[in-house]
């Protein structure tokens, strides 16, 4: 577990103060958090494609840039990745809740629960669980992400940031 | 006016520092024909998507940023006129070539014919927006824009099929970014 506080910590040690996102209700804390940092630019988007765009563009002017969204809206960033990020090699730090994961979850969560991860695979995009050592494990995402240019997905379970 | 009188005539108004990001299908490989510069940033596929990495951009420059894209484009993600909108940047102005058709995949009809987009920047507060058909209009709302502040937005209303001699943009994304990044982060 890591409190938001510690999670926007992390990554303001690293550099990334630009994001864009749709909120879920797993990431509340952090947003409520995000509010307190002034030194952080957000800009709300109105679908994860958008985002995507949006963090892609700060990223192309050098800015260290991240996006927040609910695995529910993957099938709205597939195109975006397949067919701009993975091959312009612009790489957005993506941090993804986990809704659906271990099938509990309302109904319209678990068919996305079940094919989070290998929906990323198959597009070819590395993952890594938040969970023990956040610390590790987004640093682990950054280094993926800067040695080969391409988004990394950071998969956010219920609980895991308090 | 023809796609590529526009395409032209918004060239002429685009000045050593400024950036420009291009849509899918024809209008980036006629401006890249027309202008090819360090500047422009060509995204080959993710239609809908430039108007948002614009904007992104703008959000981290001074520089004035350019957004061409077409009507098939602009409405496949048209929420992004909202998040233009309520963000301001003041260095954007955002150029819509309307053919009220996809003309990439053989002309099939978009929705553009019936849709007021200059009516809809404004309802979501860019700051200027005209609607143009002919060169005399779009030199006009050009000079009388780029001297503003944005985000302003013009829709071109444009007419004519794209020739089709016209070649592939020649970089690959990656040396697309590569170039591009240079450009935009060197001050």
């Amino acid at each position: 577990m890591i409190k938001a506080s510690k999670f926007w910590k992390i990554l303001e040690e690293k550099g990334y103060n630009f994001f864009s996102g749709v909120p879920c209700s797993i990431l509340e804390t952090v947003y409520h958090e995000l509010a307190t940092k002034s030194y952080i630019t957000y800009i709300p988007a109105v679908r994860e494609n958008v985002a995507l765009g949006i963090a892609s563009g700060a990223c192309l002017m050098g800015r260290k840039s991240g996006i927040l969204m609910q695995n529910s809206g993957l099938g709205n960033i597939v195109n975006t990745l397949t067919s701009f990020n993975l091959i312009y090699k612009i790489p957005v730090l993506m941090f993804i809740t986990w809704r659906g994961h271990m099938g509990k979850d309302a109904p319209e969560h678990i068919v996305m629960g079940k094919k989070t991860l290998k929906l990323l695979k198959n597009i070819g995009i590395p993952t890594v669980i938040l969970d023990q050592d956040p610390d590790r494990e987004i640093s682990w995402a950054i280094d993926q992400a800067q040695k080969k240019n391409i988004p990394v997905g950071v998969i956010i379970k219920k609980g895991v940031i308090r | 006016m023809k796609r590529i009188e526009a395409i032209k005539i918004i060239s002429r108004h685009i000045k050593e520092k400024d950036m420009v990001f291009s849509t899918t299908g024809m209008i980036s490989r006629e401006f890249c024909d027309i202008k090819d510069r360090n500047g422009n940033f060509y995204l080959l596929g993710s239609m809908g998507l430039t108007s948002s990495v614009g904007l992104g951009a703008a959000l981290c420059s001074r520089r004035k940023v350019f957004i061409l894209e077409g009507d098939g484009s602009a409405l496949m993600d048209m929420g992004t006129i909202a998040t233009i909108g309520v963000q301001k940047p003041k260095n954007l102005t955002h150029i819509v070539l309307d053919n009220e058709s996809y003309d990439s995949t053989g002309g099939q009809p978009t929705l553009s014919g019936k849709v007021k987009f200059e009516k809809i920047a404004i309802a979501c507060e860019y700051k200027h927006a005209a609607r143009v058909t002919t060169k005399e209009q779009l030199e006009k709302s050009l000079n009388s824009f780029l001297k503003k502040n944005g985000p302003n937005f013009i829709l071109v209303k444009i007419t004519g099929k794209s020739s089709k001699s016209v070649q592939r943009v020649k970089l690959t994304p990656a040396e697309l970014s590569k170039r591009f990044a240079l450009f935009g982060q060197r001050s």
